[in-house]
């Protein structure tokens, strides 16, 4: 039985802590007013950290200098009409802030969870020879999964209810003056979007509480009924899973920008959970390795999830470049400004995150020998977490706070905060149960398996 | 020099790689394996170097990639310039996502062509030439050891039996 470290436990409330001061600080220090949202961003420009800021843009000035100046084009005709509202709309922004921070770092987490139970149910219907050692380890990190979900419904309820600006079509105000936000009332209304949530949760919830049930009544049975019974499980619940996830994903992610959608939206936010949820079950296994347990995890194993970090890094990146290109390609207004906003306002989070989510891994990961290093394993999955982090960061600032950015204390908060409680809790979950899911008819397959 | 040639025969897969290893252990040399499929340890067993066709595989992705941009480039905004989607920005770099696919081919197909052309120089394989492999048997389900005999054709040959040759038979060298 593994026994949580006391060190680690202090580790994880201190993040909490941190995290939780970091957030009230940037909660405390947005605007009330929009006269305190214009005396701040006119003070923000007066000091250093003002030039500091618009040195990314000035950048992608530089390198992409033609094209720019076209999508500017686009962009200011797009603005023009709000220019009257504008200061109502930078407060709205830099109010939005902490909450999309928030947001931001409780979907992060919450999506690892989501991943991991995905590759889980994935091993589990495919009766996977060579995973079954990890089971313990997928099961801890899923354990998340309750309340990671809780929370980002929380915050999903509460901008429902106007104590912040996030989902723009959850205001009925901005709804009677948008026709095209107007159309879609019939799936973006607070009830059915609450509802749906809901039942994604329980979903989700319900397979991950039978299946943990069944993998642990399987460690003292003598037939194998419990194993069949998982397998039953996991693969109906690929089919709700692919189904939900994909309507979760426009809902808490691609309705913050309600006038765009992509078709594979769906698929893009599942590489990222995916690839980031594999990435935590390797670094979760190292550590509790480098720790003395886990003995019967060999490099092999670690040589095969490095193998899908590298592999789902470039299913990712296909993604990203499927649903760039096209939108790239036929330049249409209302689809191209997404793009045009992250180019100019997040040119480093958005190509850095490219960096870090592709060119990184695929050198680092390439060499086959280097998969079993663990040193390599954890370098690189600490720059794929951090880098889909800054996915995520795309994918939902952009909307809600506009060019009013910055990866500030709220920010880094959030994400400790977050951090804090994952680890917390999924640690809490490995100590409730051996480490080796030992009843597991594929335990013998997976003790021996080597490449 | 010995002309002289053991052929031991197998029929498993898991005898044949556990015979490797007595094999060597015993120090005798083995001249060649021949298998009917890839038995997977076989290569460390027998302690062949480690394939270096990876390094090469990225070499030629690599000229791949370098050929592709050098050709769109050429043939897309130098000789004959492009409109690209509505783009005519006649530089390469603003019009690169449309080449990204193009790009992304010919890496892969350079990798793959070249490596399998090196694969077979490296394997001295060319079309028409007359098959090395002693029994054709190893071309359907039998493994075969080749030993060259350095006038301990007893031993050798008791050992094989030992390890579980299904037939062992003494050639004489055909070069």
């Amino acid at each position: 039985m593994y026994t949580f470290p006391n060190k680690l436990r202090i580790f994880a409330i201190t993040l909490m802590v941190v995290g939780f001061l970091g957030l009230t600080y940037g909660f405390l220090t947005a605007p009330h007013s929009v006269e305190e949202a214009k005396a701040m961003v006119a003070d923000a420009h007066g000091d250093g950290h003002g030039n500091e800021h618009s040195a990314a843009p000035a950048e992608a000035h530089a390198t992409t200098d033609a094209h720019a100046t076209e999508d500017h084009a686009a962009a200011s005709q797009e603005s023009a009409h709000d220019d009257a509202s504008h200061d109502e709309h930078l407060y709205h922004q830099l109010s939005n802030k902490p909450w999309a921070a928030l947001y931001v770092a409780a979907f992060f987490f919450f999506m690892i969870s989501l991943g991991v139970l995905a590759f889980y149910a994935i091993q589990r219907a495919a009766q996977a020879g060579w995973s079954p050692v990890l089971y313990r380890v997928m099961e801890g990190i899923t354990a998340y999964l309750l309340p990671g979900g809780l929370i980002v419904i929380v915050i999903l309820a509460l901008s429902g209810f106007h104590f912040n600006h996030l989902f723009i079509w959850m205001d009925p105000e901005v709804v009677a003056h948008d026709p095209l936000i107007a159309g879609k009332t019939g799936f973006l209304n607070l009830p059915f979007f609450m509802i749906r949530a809901f039942i994604f949760l329980t979903g989700w919830s319900l397979y991950r509480y039978f299946s943990r049930k069944f993998s642990l009544a399987q460690d003292e049975a003598t037939d194998i009924s419990n194993h069949k019974k998982n397998f039953r499980i996991s693969a109906a619940f690929l089919v709700f899973y692919i189904v939900t996830e994909s309507i979760m994903s426009w809902d808490w992610v691609m309705s913050i920008d309600p006038h765009w959608f992509s078709t594979l939206f769906g698929w893009y936010v599942f590489a990222s959970m995916f690839v980031t949820g594999i990435t935590v079950i390797a670094l979760v296994t190292i550590y509790l390795k480098s720790k003395g347990y886990l003995e019967f995890v060999n490099d092999s194993h670690i040589h095969d999830l490095g193998k899908f970090m590298f592999g789902i890094s470039i299913f990712w990146t296909y993604l990203w470049f499927s649903q760039f290109m096209l939108i790239w390609y036929s330049n249409i207004p209302e689809e191209v400004t997404y793009f045009i906003t992250r180019i100019e306002d997040y040119n480093l989070p958005f190509f850095g995150m490219l960096v870090m989510n592709f060119i990184f891994p695929i050198l680092v990961l390439m060499n086959s020998d280097y998969k079993r290093i663990n040193y390599f394993i954890v370098m690189a999955g600490i720059v794929i977490v951090l880098g889909h982090y800054m996915d995520v960061f795309n994918m939902i600032m952009p909307s809600a706070v506009g060019d009013q950015w910055f990866i500030g204390v709220a920010e880094i908060g959030g994400f400790l905060f977050f951090l804090g409680l994952f680890l917390f809790i999924v640690f809490t979950e490995l100590t409730k149960a051996p480490l080796l899911a030992k009843g597991d008819p594929y335990m013998g397959e997976s003790e021996r398996f080597h490449y | 020099m010995s002309d002289q040639v053991v052929h031991a025969l197998y029929d498993d897969d898991d005898v044949l790689l556990s015979a490797v290893k007595t094999i060597r252990a015993e120090k005798h040399e083995i001249d060649e394996v021949y298998t009917p499929f890839p038995v997977h340890g076989l290569d460390k067993a027998l302690g062949l170097a480690d394939t270096r066709i990876a390094i090469m595989a990225f070499i030629y992705g690599c000229i791949g990639l370098a050929v592709a941009i050098t050709m769109m480039n050429f043939i897309m905004i130098e000789d004959w310039p492009q409109n690209i989607g509505g783009k005519p920005s006649f530089s390469y770099l603003e019009n690169m996502p449309a080449f990204v696919p193009i790009m992304f081919e010919m890496t892969v197909f350079f990798a793959a062509h070249l490596m399998v052309i090196t694969f077979y120089m490296r394997s001295k394989l060319w079309p028409f030439k007359k098959a090395e492999n002693p029994n054709p048997l190893t071309t359907d389900d039998k493994f075969l050891v080749a030993i060259t005999v350095h006038d301990n054709e007893k031993a050798l040959t008791s050992l094989l039996k030992k390890s579980g040759a299904i037939d062992i038979t003494v050639v004489e060298k055909s070069e």
